[in-house]
């Protein structure tokens, strides 16, 4: 645990890509297994872990400090793993540190009773760097700045395997991953693909830049529509299924609607929707569907889903991806031939002649689930990742409306010592509701600002969450709007950021939450 | 709470804190005609008093920055020389904070206050040890009053640098220390730890640790950068203030892995405002257990807190049962900007 430890801690100020490579490289090669394989799952964001909520970490604090010192001390240092790490009295008897497998497979057998008395336990034997690991580990997100291809990136450094061969065989294996250190480190054979259902990388678009589109030539494209669902990949073999997010998490379980009508071998890439016979549903129907481990009959029925397919990366065993897409396309069109349902079905191609035409039908789609176009090269391998050039993704302007800053929270990381998290509200009459949160769409120098704005318009304070005066309105940009029983203005956005912000409009003239309301779909 | 009653011949003023009976100030804020001053950081000794009475370390390091403005005339003392000034008492003692800086024992009327002004009590080669001197009223510091400050020992720190130097022999480490104090000590830990290689200035830092080695601090081989090619600093240790640690006089650094030395690096976010790649916490400044053990050894019945963080501190104290208020101090008052609070890190 300590090495673990001290590689966050380094990789916590680590200044840039190559150097957090160097360090997590250099831990793999000095590492054992099983703890580096724990570590890299971590770090890769692929550690399952029964997580602690911050609440029990609070009892435990509780019951070894001053509560007016706790409270003191979080509000300086604005992180609780932090906080509680520097906060735990030292146990200066302690000696063996546990190791990170060790705290892995013990909390994995636990019941849930015991967590709280193991977790004090390692944190009396650990140093501030090992608790605060911990705690970080415990409570999800280390946010050290490693994404899950920089993780694998460093994987690289240990043979001769380079980062899409490493890719490829990721999702096959499980952690602590011995038998990919032993494939990457010349003691075994790559592991098999062949009979597991895995999930394969996807292939990412790039947003549409207004300059790069100028260089592009139509007739090198095919065009797509852009679906307001969620990107799956089906797995189909010797009839069964297995339904991929795009980050290669299993949700079939919640699914068995669409599951069970399923046949055939294949790997597809899709969009799922709510589908109906009458037509597809928006995203707000298929939200219904969404973040569930379980589904009645009633829910399955109300809101049927299907895939609406636009790739294929494995025909039976053939390989597909090597192929240029109007090739591929080919082959889905016939694999979908053959195995009609009405659960499945192609996305259609749209016609595209020139920038002008395209931009028309972008503006006005066909269907409100539809949220911009896609462009492929006709000659586009399926190339994991997000290659330059091939595909891009060009959406429909976003919608904006005037809120105003009604809290602020400081952020996390590099930006905790900055109020970098703003809730913003709109008008009920003549109160103010809050519609939504945003934490980007800012730049540094305006970061400043909001934040200087924030410390001089303090008027309230509940826990780490600031009320202010309610006079900064902000032009929040976003995708779209759903229904939400959890919010108190009824309506959630979706991806809002802020645009703009409006020094010179007076609050009075933000919007108010009727016009956001008619932007539901 | 009830006003001490000893605030009745010592009280902060504009000018900082006046003791009625010897009419003089202590680390004055303003001009003075009388001024005893702790130690020589620019927070605590101002230029242009008219009398000043301080160690000769202090008095030599304000004259190495001020020059002729240093003071008009000067008293220099020795730790645990007793002078009289007016009705009063005034004897220095060791604060373990800097060379040359000191606590201020005052006496009047059958009643002891310290002053500590700036102080520690963890080990540093280059000063005197912090010496407890029990009394009737305590004004404290308070700059790590958090009990989230615990500094781990210095030395290790120093060793967690040298690991690093050992690590990455193709990059120079380029390490932020202030110029008084935070410096020397550093230097002087890499050679407790058998760093023997010449260590780097900026020319920021190169007067004062003149001052330190003709003041018998041994710091061993040093070389100023200015004038250097920029390879033959791969694999060395160079040293500069905080400041310059972004600035462009930096570019002309190897590849550098930024260090800075602090207590503020405790706090991960500060590490990261500062753009330190290894922060090595290093601190001159007394953390939470040393503030509090300080409190109970000197068994005094009125704790003022002053400098940083009091509310934690005057938390503590009043849970001890002693009377504790928080004593604002113009010119030393923090409000929790960031720049002001590393600036004083150095102080
Ligand atoms: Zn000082
Ligand atoms: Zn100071």
């Amino acid at each position: 645990m300590q090495a673990f430890a001290e590689l966050l801690d380094r990789l916590s100020t680590a200044p840039g890509r190559n150097v957090r490579l160097d360090l997590i490289a250099a831990y793999l090669k000095s590492t054992p297994d099983p703890d580096r394989g724990y570590a890299l799952a971590s770090l890769a964001g692929d550690l399952k872990l029964r997580a602690a909520r911050p609440s029990m970490i609070r009892e435990l604090v509780a019951d070894r400090t001053d509560p007016e010192l706790f409270r003191l001390s979080y509000d300086y240092v604005g992180d609780l793993a932090e906080t509680v790490s520097l906060l735990w009295p030292q146990d200066r008897s302690a000696n063996a540190t546990p190791h990170l497998s060790e705290i892995i497979g013990t909390l994995e057998a636990a019941k849930r009773g015991q967590v709280p008395d193991l977790v004090a336990g390692w944190l009396d034997r650990l140093d501030p760097t090992g608790r605060w690991a911990l705690l970080k580990l415990l409570t999800g997100g280390l946010r050290v700045g490693v994404s899950g291809r920089l993780a694998r990136t460093a994987l690289t450094r240990l043979g001769d395997a380079d980062l899409p061969a490493i890719e490829e065989v990721w999702h096959a294996v499980e952690p602590p991953y011995t038998a990919l250190f032993d494939w990457l480190e010349g003691r075994a054979e790559r592991p098999s693909l062949a009979e597991a259902m895995t999930f394969r990388p996807l292939m990412l678009a790039h947003p549409l830049e207004a300059e790069e589109q100028s260089r592009l030539d139509m007739a090198d494209f095919r065009a797509e529509w852009k679906w307001d669902g969620i990107r799956v990949q089906l797995v189909l073999r010797g009839g069964q299924g297995r339904l991929f997010s795009r980050t290669g998490d299993d949700i079939s379980a919640a699914f068995p609607d669409l599951m069970q009508t399923l046949a055939g071998d294949a790997v597809l890439d899709g969009e799922l929707l709510v589908m109906r016979s009458d037509g597809i549903g928006s995203f707000n129907d298929l939200q219904q569907r969404l973040n569930r481990k379980t589904v009645s009959a009633k829910q399955q029925a109300a809101h049927p889903v299907g895939i609406r397919l636009y790739d294929i990366l494995f025909d039976a065993d053939r390989d597909c991806r090597a192929l240029p897409f109007i090739d591929r396309r080919q082959v889905l069109t016939d694999w979908v031939a053959r195995h009609a349902s009405p659960r499945l079905d192609l996305s259609p191609l749209v016609p595209a002649v020139d920038w002008e035409q395209l931009a028309k039908v972008r503006a006005d789609p066909p269907h409100p689930a539809i949220e911009g176009v896609m462009l492929k090269r006709a000659d586009s391998p399926y190339h994991a990742g997000r290659p330059r050039g091939l595909w891009f993704k060009w959406k429909r302007e976003p919608h904006r409306v005037d809120c105003v800053m009604m809290y602020a929270q400081r952020g996390h990381g590099r930006r905790s010592s900055l109020y970098s998290d703003f809730t913003f509200g709109a008008w009920r009459g003549d109160e103010l509701v809050p519609v939504g949160k945003a934490y980007f769409g800012f730049t540094d120098a305006e970061l400043k600002e909001l934040d200087r704005f924030v410390r001089g318009n303090i008027v309230d304070r509940y826990g780490p969450v600031r009320a202010v005066e309610q006079s900064l309105v902000l032009e929040i940009a976003f995708d779209g709007v759903n229904r939400s029983r959890r919010h108190k203005s009824g309506v959630a956005m979706r991806f809002p950021r802020i645009a703009r912000i409006r020094w010179d409009k007076p609050a009075a003239e933000a919007d108010h939450v009727e016009t956001i309301e008619r932007l539901i779909t | 709470m009830a006003e001490g009653k000893r605030l009745s011949w010592l009280e902060p003023r504009p000018g900082g804190l006046y003791c009625i009976p010897g009419d003089f100030y202590v680390d004055p804020v303003r001009k003075a005609e009388r001024a005893i001053i702790t130690h020589g950081h620019a927070d605590h000794a101002r230029p242009g008093n008219n009398h000043v009475l301080a160690t000769h370390e202090t008095i030599a390091i304000a004259e190495a920055r001020y020059g002729s403005n240093a003071g008009r005339s000067f008293q220099r003392v020795r730790y645990g020389e007793v002078t009289r000034i007016g009705d009063v008492s005034v004897r220095l003692v060791s604060a373990g904070h800097v060379l040359g800086s000191a606590q201020v024992v005052l006496e009047h009327g059958g009643e002891r206050i310290v002053v500590s002004g700036d102080y520690k009590r963890s080990r540093d080669p280059t000063c005197a040890p912090f010496e407890v001197v029990t009394c009737d009223a305590f004004i404290t510091e308070a700059t790590f009053g958090l009990p989230v400050f615990r500094h781990p020992s210095a030395s290790a720190e120093v060793g967690r640098l040298l690991a690093s130097v050992a690590a990455a022999p193709e990059r120079c480490h380029l390490v932020g220390v202030y110029a008084l104090g935070k410096a020397q000590r550093v230097i002087a830990l890499l050679r407790e730890a058998g760093y023997d290689d010449t260590i780097y200035l900026h020319g920021a830092l190169q007067k004062l640790c003149a001052l330190y080695q003709r003041l018998g601090v041994d710091l061993g081989d040093l070389a100023p950068v200015a004038g250097l090619p920029k390879q033959a600093l791969t694999g060395r240790i160079v040293m500069c203030p905080p400041s310059s640690l972004a600035d462009r006089w930096s570019q002309q650094m190897p590849d550098p892995v930024t260090a800075v030395a602090s207590g503020w690096m405790r706090i991960r976010a500060r590490a990261r405002q500062r753009g330190a790649e290894l922060p090595l916490i290093i601190s001159d400044h007394a953390d939470w257990d040393e503030l509090t053990a300080t409190i109970r050894d000197v068994e005094a019945g009125e704790i003022w807190v002053t400098h940083g963080r009091e509310d934690a501190l005057v938390h503590y104290a009043r849970s001890l049962g002693l009377e504790a208020r928080a004593l604002s101090l113009v010119g030393r008052e923090e409000d929790g900007d960031t720049e002001t609070e590393m600036e004083e890190a150095g102080s």
